[in-house]
Parts: structure tokens; C-alpha cells; sequence
């Protein structure tokens, strides 16, 4: 152990101490805090009439929130009349099921595989009314104006959802998500329900057209490469300051250390 | 210096310039210059040399720029805006981007600048406040600096207004707010600035004009003058082994100090540089053009006009009608009380400081800053509160990121605002006086070796052994203002003298006393006092600095 007794009256010890103890903090942080992302799937399977199947899929996994009929408790809103679009939106992003109800439901890996999320959105739209999921062809991005698109992103989407779609904070610990993985479907979806705190955008006020029109300029944009370099998130002038100051200022502070450092003095060899 | 003949080079063009000049003499006068030799002397270079590269990039940027609100259809090589309808401002910044050849990394470049050189504007103006080198003789030069600073903000605002992107157009709209807040004469400063409705096609090429000749002009004079006073002045330095207020020490400026701040150039070039090469700033096709419809999520401004957007977004929503006029306090006060109180409380401060101490001796010293509590308490206060207010103009992201409530954020910032310099305040005061304990320590009763001793009695000491020349130099080479009195201030009956009566004059006298009221004497070397070994019980118990809460140390 002589090794730490000389280390630790090193200059840098102290610093070494804090990061190591930093460190080890973090992982042990990591390791206990629940994996909200990590939900263990329910092992339904089996095939019957969709309706049937998505009943029992629902009195499995949802009745407990939203009631024995989708009819809604206290803790969760009725479904009747939701729609397809509306399951398929929030089932097939993980929302729902659940785990915790916060401020809002995070995205997670979804617990039903497509299938299920079919069967369930079918027994829900049995129940009556609603908008359905919207064809392959109507959420085609291929088929999409991105400019046209981006027009109609700034000026209805960018004010939560970031100029890039990055995502922004809302009020009440409510938060617009990114919209790194969305899939075109769930925009569309999430456009024509609004989900959360997200308001709908009916195909009056945002026509079919258009949306698909914003679903173009979204996959776009997150496919585009920054021509810059790193994109510091595409969050805008705040993580350029924090890499100026950091950065920037650091390395121009370490060379001027660096620059002004005294030689350190050479022990006397012969004298 | 050696004595030896300067290389044939140099000698050779020296000797060319001297035949036509006369200019050797000057030469050699001049290059024997000496410069301080610490680190944080340099950061004002950085700023300099931020400077010249802000020139040089923005020259380019104006060969492609056309600062026009006329509106053009985009056809360029960004495909996902074509065909959408622009300014000309906007349309020339796109193809600056994407068509002229290393446009877009001469943008950056610019736009790295322009950070790095209002941050390294803020911490050399740090620098020179914690350490006192606003002293006589150099408080014009500080106002020059604070003068640079606050325009170097605005040239900062009107380059980042320019493109009329949509964060552009954005930062110009609450341009418009503020100056409409202001009482009476609002709407007419509004209407002369802009000349027309918001946005109108006026002030793009106004503000370009400013931006790219009235403040770099200003600045260039500014910085030459800066340069120049400080040249005179010469530089102050660190008290230390051998030094003295009317001497300079540290390197000559040839050929040391020359390469020195040559390579520091070089450093900064580099490092924005490399920033600009891989660190997107200010991507104005993401952003989209601005239209008075749209908003964007993170509208924020550049990082020094931070403080003021923070002050905005914390402000509560007061307003007040008053003969039928609306008087926007919400917008008029963060707009305007934040910036005001840091930049005249800092231009005034050194004349506070001279006129509550009574201090004119002239100060070639940089203060350390524990050396001077108070000082450096109101500036650790500044800070608290130009940070809060900088951090609270990004609480969206910070909610965003941490997962915070967006409106807690907002109420934690209107709360901290008011605690957190106090807090600032007094934490900052207890570490100075704390500093100046353990540098009186350290004088008195040596460095701790790492020696243990045993006594007779059994006793354990561990062995101090007195610091050596130059830590003693430095320790002890606290300005010794004679606790800056003020003359007279109260005759042997205890009547105070005409200065220190009236509100002004209680004002001066409580200052005066903040100012330097517990000092911890560091003069008490040397005094016959043992420096190694064991100290007895008496001598541990009469310092002062454990027990008398940083009360001055007794002299033993």
C-alpha cells in the first residue's frame, strides 16, 4: 500500500478522490433506479377474432385503469369513442400500458407486439366511434411536400416540439417528446388524437395532405446530416454557450496555464 | 537579456528600418517592455485575438451577405426549403452556407469568435475586479473595457439578428417589445428604429450597416486605445519574492512575451477553429425563416444576452394602466434593471471603492482576492446574480433535460434571485477571511512536513517547517492599506467631522468599515516567533483565527 501513501499528497489526489467517488455514485445510481424502459411483456398469445382477443388482451393488461368496459376509473380516461388511432398511437409507443402515472407517460418499448396492439385497437373501436389507423399510403413520407411541410412545422409543431423536433418542456412537468422515433404512422396518429398534452389537429384545421406533408419534413430532418459537425443536440444557442464556455474557454485557459508555467526547478545533480 | 549581437535576420531588418526611420532607438526601448508572467493575464488576449478573427471572417461573410428584407423565392442547394418564400437576408445566408466554398465554416468560424469573445470579454473583466487592477492609475482603462463589453453585446445581438432565421426573428420581436416598454416615448423609438410595422424592411439593413462598420469601428479604436493605456501603464502584477509597487516583473516583451502571445494567437485560432469545424453553431436552415406565425421551442438568444432573457422569463406579468396608457413593467424591468445595475455598478464601482476607502495611492499590486474580502464578495455576489439570471434564460431546456417541472424552474430562479447573492455574499466573505487564516498560518507557524516528533512526555507533534522566500513573499505581499481610514473622521471628543455626517456621509462610513474591517494580519513574521517545532498551548490558544471567527490575529 506504500503506493497510495505516495499518491495521496499528490496535487491531483483530491480531484482523483471526488471523480472516483462521482463515479461510483453514478453506476450505483444506474444499477438501482428502476428500468422504466425494460418492462417485462405479458405472455399473451394465442389467435381468435380480433375483438375477442383484444378484449381479452384489455381486461388483461388496461381494465384495471380504464375499467372492466374501457367506461374509465379515477385514475384513468374512458375509451369509449378513442378509435383505433388513438390505441395504436399509445400502445404501439409503449405509452400503454403504464407503468406509473406521472405528469405524463413516457415512451417506452412496447409490451404488444403488433399484432396485439391490432387486436386491442379493434376491440376499442368496437366499442364505437373514433378515427382509425390511417393507411400506409396516407402517412407516406415519400409522398410528403418537405417544404411545405417544414412551413406547417413551425408554425403549428416548433413552438413545443423544438425548430428540429428535439423536444421541449411544457408546463406542469408536462414535456413535448422528441420525435426521434416516432414512426410516421404514430405522427399521423398523434396528430389526429392528441395524445396528452398534445391538442388534435383534425383534417380541417391540418388537411391529409398537409400531414403528410409535416410527417416528409420531420423524417427528413432527423435523417439529415448536420453539415457543421456534431449537432449539440439541435437545441439551439444554449448548448453552443455551454460548449463555448466550456470548451472554448477551458482549452484557452489550459493554454495559457500551459503557456505561463514555471520550468519546474531541476534538483542539483553535481555540487 | 544576453548581450550578445541579435541574429543577422533581425539585425539586417531592423538596420533596413532604422536607415529610414530612425526607428532603432524606439525599437530597443520598447522590446526591453516587460509583461507580467501568470496565466490569467492572458485572457484578455483572448478576446483580442477573437477580435481579429471576428474582422477578418465577418470581411468575408460581407462579400456574399445582402442585408435586404425583400422577399425571394429559395431555389439552392437545400432542397427541403425549396421553393419556400424568404428574405434576402435569409436567402444569401442559406447559399453562404451551402454554394460559396468554405462558407459555411467561415459562418461558424465567426459565430465561434463571437462566443469565445465575449466570454473571454467576461472573464478578463473578472480577472481585473477580483484582483483590485482597476486601481489608480487604471480605472479609464476599466471604463474603456466596460464600454467595450457593453457594445460588444449589442454587436453580438445585431450580428445574431441578421440572418432572419426564425430565432433571429425572434430575438428582434422582443427588440421591439422593449423598446415599446419604455414609458412615453416608446412607440416613437420603435417606429424611428424600424421605420415601419414589425418586421418592416428597414431595420435588416440598418442594423447591418451598424454591425459591420459603426461598432467594429468603435471597438477597434476602443481596443487600440485599451491596448495602449495598458502599454503605458504597464502591467500590474502578483505580489511575490523581490517585487515592489514601483517595479514590473516578468518577461520582455522581445522576444519572450512576442512568442508567447504569438502562439497564445495561434492557440485561439486554433481552438475556434477547430469549434467551427466540429461544432455546428447557428444552423439557419434548421431554424427555418422567420415569420411573425411562427415560434420555436428553445428560442433562446447567444449566450451573453442570456441573463437578460432570463430576467424575462422570471419576471412576473405586471402591468399597470395608467390615463389610458399601459406601462409594461414585465417587459420594461427585466429588459433594463439587470443590464443597468451590473454595467454602472460596474463602471462606478472603482470610484466607490476610492471614494468609501479613501484609498488614491496608485496600485501596481493585483490584490489576491481573499486579500480583499468585501471586494471580492460583491463580486462573487454580481456573479450569483448574473448566473441565476443567465441559467434562468435557459429553464426550458434545463426542465427539459433534468425533467423538471418548467414552472418549477421558473419559481426556483424568482426565489434565488433575491437569496442566492446574499448567500453569495457571505459564503464568499467566510472563504476570503478562511484563505487569510490559513495564509496567517502559514506565515507564523510554518508548513505542515509530514514529521512526526515525539516528545519526552510522550506527546506527538507533527514538525512545521517555515514556508520558504517566495510563498512568504507571496503571503506577505498583502496590500497593507492601513485599514484605510478615513481622515478625521471623528475628533477626540467623538464628534464625526463634517464628511462623515448626513446620509451621504453614514453611506461612506458603513462602507468604509465593510471595506476593510476584519483583516487578518499577515506582518507578524519574523518576529522572534518559533517556526519549527511544537508551539505551547497559550500560543495555540491565543490565535485568533479558529476561535474569533476570523477576527484578526494577534500579534506573537
Amino acid at each position: 500500500m506504500k503506493w497510495i501513501t505516495a499518491w495521496r499528497r499528490r496535487p491531483w489526489a483530491g480531484y482523483a478522490v471526488v471523480l472516483a467517488a462521482l463515479a461510483i455514485i453514478g453506476v450505483a445510481y444506474a444499477g438501482v433506479s428502476p428500468r422504466t424502459d425494460q418492462a417485462q411483456a405479458s405472455d399473451a398469445a394465442a389467435s381468435q377474432q380480433d375483438v375477442a382477443k383484444g378484449k381479452a388482451l384489455f381486461n388483461q393488461a388496461c381494465s384495471s385503469c380504464h375499467g372492466a368496459n374501457a367506461e374509465g376509473t379515477k385514475n384513468a380516461p374512458s375509451l369509449l369513442g378513442v378509435g383505433a388511432a388513438s390505441v395504436d398511437f399509445q400502445v404501439s409507443t409503449g405509452r400503454m400500458p403504464a407503468m406509473n402515472l406521472g405528469a405524463q407517460v413516457p415512451r417506452k418499448k412496447p409490451i404488444f407486439n403488433e399484432e396485439q396492439t391490432r387486436q386491442l385497437a379493434a376491440y376499442i373501436a368496437s366499442l364505437g366511434g373514433g378515427p382509425g389507423v390511417p393507411s400506409k399510403d396516407q402517412v407516406n413520407p415519400d409522398t410528403g411536400d418537405a417544404a411545405m411541410g417544414g412551413k406547417l412545422f413551425r408554425a403549428n409543431c416548433a413552438q413545443c416540439h423544438n425548430f428540429a423536433g428535439s423536444g421541449g418542456a411544457l408546463t406542469g412537468g408536462k414535456y413535448a417528446p422528441p420525435l426521434d422515433k416516432a414512426t410516421p404512422r404514430q405522427i399521423y396518429e398523434a396528430m389526429i388524437t392528441g395524445p396528452q398534452a398534445m391538442p388534435v389537429f383534425n383534417d380541417t384545421t391540418v388537411t391529409p395532405e398537409q400531414k403528410r406533408a409535416i410527417i416528409a419534413y420531420v423524417t427528413q430532418t432527423r435523417a439529415e446530416p448536420n453539415p457543421g459537425g456534431s449537432g449539440l443536440g439541435r437545441v439551439g444557442p444554449v448548448a453552443e454557450g455551454l460548449v463555448g464556455w466550456l470548451v472554448g474557454i477551458g482549452l484557452m485557459v489550459v493554454a495559457a496555464v500551459w503557456l505561463t508555467a514555471k520550468k519546474p526547478k531541476k534538483k542539483q545533480q553535481n555540487d | 537579456m544576453s548581450t550578445t549581437t541579435p541574429p543577422k535576420a533581425i539585425d539586417g531588418a531592423i538596420g533596413y528600418a532604422d536607415e529610414r526611420f530612425a526607428i532603432a532607438g524606439f525599437l530597443r526601448a520598447k522590446s526591453k517592455k516587460v509583461f507580467g508572467d501568470h496565466w490569467s493575464f492572458m485572457l484578455g488576449e483572448i478576446a483580442l485575438y477573437s477580435f481579429v478573427i471576428l474582422l477578418l471572417s465577418g470581411v468575408f461573410l460581407t462579400l456574399w451577405f445582402k442585408p435586404s428584407m425583400s422577399e425571394v423565392v429559395y431555389h439552392g442547394s437545400y432542397t427541403k426549403l425549396n421553393g419556400v418564400s424568404v428574405s434576402e437576408a435569409y436567402d444569401s445566408t442559406l447559399r453562404i452556407s451551402f454554394d460559396v466554398r468554405g462558407g459555411l465554416l467561415m459562418r461558424q468560424i465567426h459565430h465561434w469568435a463571437a462566443v469565445l469573445f465575449l466570454a473571454s470579454t467576461m472573464v478578463h473583466l473578472l480577472r481585473i475586479f477580483f484582483t483590485g487592477a482597476y486601481r489608480k492609475p487604471r480605472e479609464i482603462n476599466w471604463l474603456i473595457g466596460i464600454v467595450m463589453f457593453t457594445i460588444a453585446i449589442l454587436e453580438g445581438l445585431f450580428g445574431y439578428s441578421l440572418p432572419d432565421d426564425l430565432l433571429s426573428g425572434t430575438g428582434l420581436r422582443i427588440t421591439q417589445g422593449v423598446l415599446q416598454s419604455i414609458p412615453l416615448v416608446g412607440t416613437y423609438l420603435f417606429y424611428f428604429a424600424f421605420g415601419d410595422a414589425f418586421p418592416g424592411h428597414d431595420f435588416i439593413p440598418r442594423l447591418y450597416t451598424i454591425h459591420v462598420l459603426l461598432i467594429p469601428g468603435l471597438l477597434l479604436a476602443l481596443v487600440v486605445a485599451h491596448l495602449m493605456i495598458m502599454w503605458f501603464q504597464s502591467h500590474t502584477q502578483f505580489p511575490g519574492k523581490g517585487r515592489s509597487n514601483n517595479t514590473v516583473t516578468g518577461k520582455a516583451f522581445f522576444p519572450v512575451f512576442l512568442i508567447k502571445t504569438n502562439a497564445f494567437m495561434l492557440f485561439t485560432f486554433a481552438v475556434i477553429a477547430g469549434l467551427a469545424t466540429f461544432a455546428q453553431i447557428n444552423p439557419i436552415w434548421l431554424f427555418g425563416p422567420y415569420t411573425p406565425d411562427s415560434i420555436t421551442a428553445g428560442s433562446q438568444p447567444d449566450f451573453y444576452m442570456g441573463f437578460l432573457e432570463g430576467a424575462l422569463r422570471i419576471m412576473p406579468n405586471w402591468e399597470t394602466n395608467l390615463w389610458g396608457h399601459t406601462v409594461s413593467w414585465n417587459v420594461m424591468i427585466p429588459a433594463l434593471v439587470p443590464l443597468g445595475l451590473i454595467m454602472t455598478g460596474a463602471a462606478v464601482w472603482p470610484f466607490i471603492e476610492q471614494w468609501a476607502t479613501g484609498d488614491r495611492k496608485i496600485h501596481n499590486f493585483a490584490d489576491r482576492p481573499r486579500n480583499a474580502p468585501f471586494r471580492t464578495a460583491v463580486g462573487m455576489t454580481t456573479v450569483a446574480f448574473y448566473g441565476l439570471l443567465w441559467l434562468a434564460g435557459g429553464n426550458d431546456i434545463i426542465a427539459d433535460k433534468f425533467h423538471v417541472s418548467l414552472y418549477a424552474t421558473t419559481w426556483f430562479f424568482r426565489f434565488t434571485i433575491v437569496i442566492g447573492p446574499v448567500i453569495a455574499f457571505f459564503v464568499t466573505k467566510r472563504i476570503c477571511l478562511g484563505l487569510q487564516g490559513k495564509d496567517a498560518d502559514v506565515l507564523h507557524h510554518g508548513v505542515e512536513s509530514g514529521k512526526i516528533m515525539r516528545l519526552p512526555n510522550g506527546e506527538f507533534i507533527e514538525v512545521h517547517e517555515p514556508a520558504s522566500e517566495e510563498e512568504a513573499a507571496v503571503l506577505q505581499g498583502k496590500d497593507l492599506l492601513p485599514a484605510p481610514e478615513l481622515e478625521e473622521a471623528e475628533d477626540e471628543n467623538g464628534v464625526p467631522a463634517p464628511s462623515a455626517r448626513g446620509p451621504l456621509g453614514k453611506v461612506r462610513k458603513n462602507l468604509n468599515r465593510a471595506f476593510a474591517p476584519d483583516e487578518v494580519s499577515v506582518d507578524g513574521h519574523g518576529e522572534g516567533h518559533h517556526e519549527t517545532g511544537p508551539h505551547d498551548d497559550e500560543q495555540l490558544a491565543s490565535d485568533g483565527v479558529e476561535t474569533g471567527g476570523g477576527k484578526a490575529i494577534s500579534r506573537h
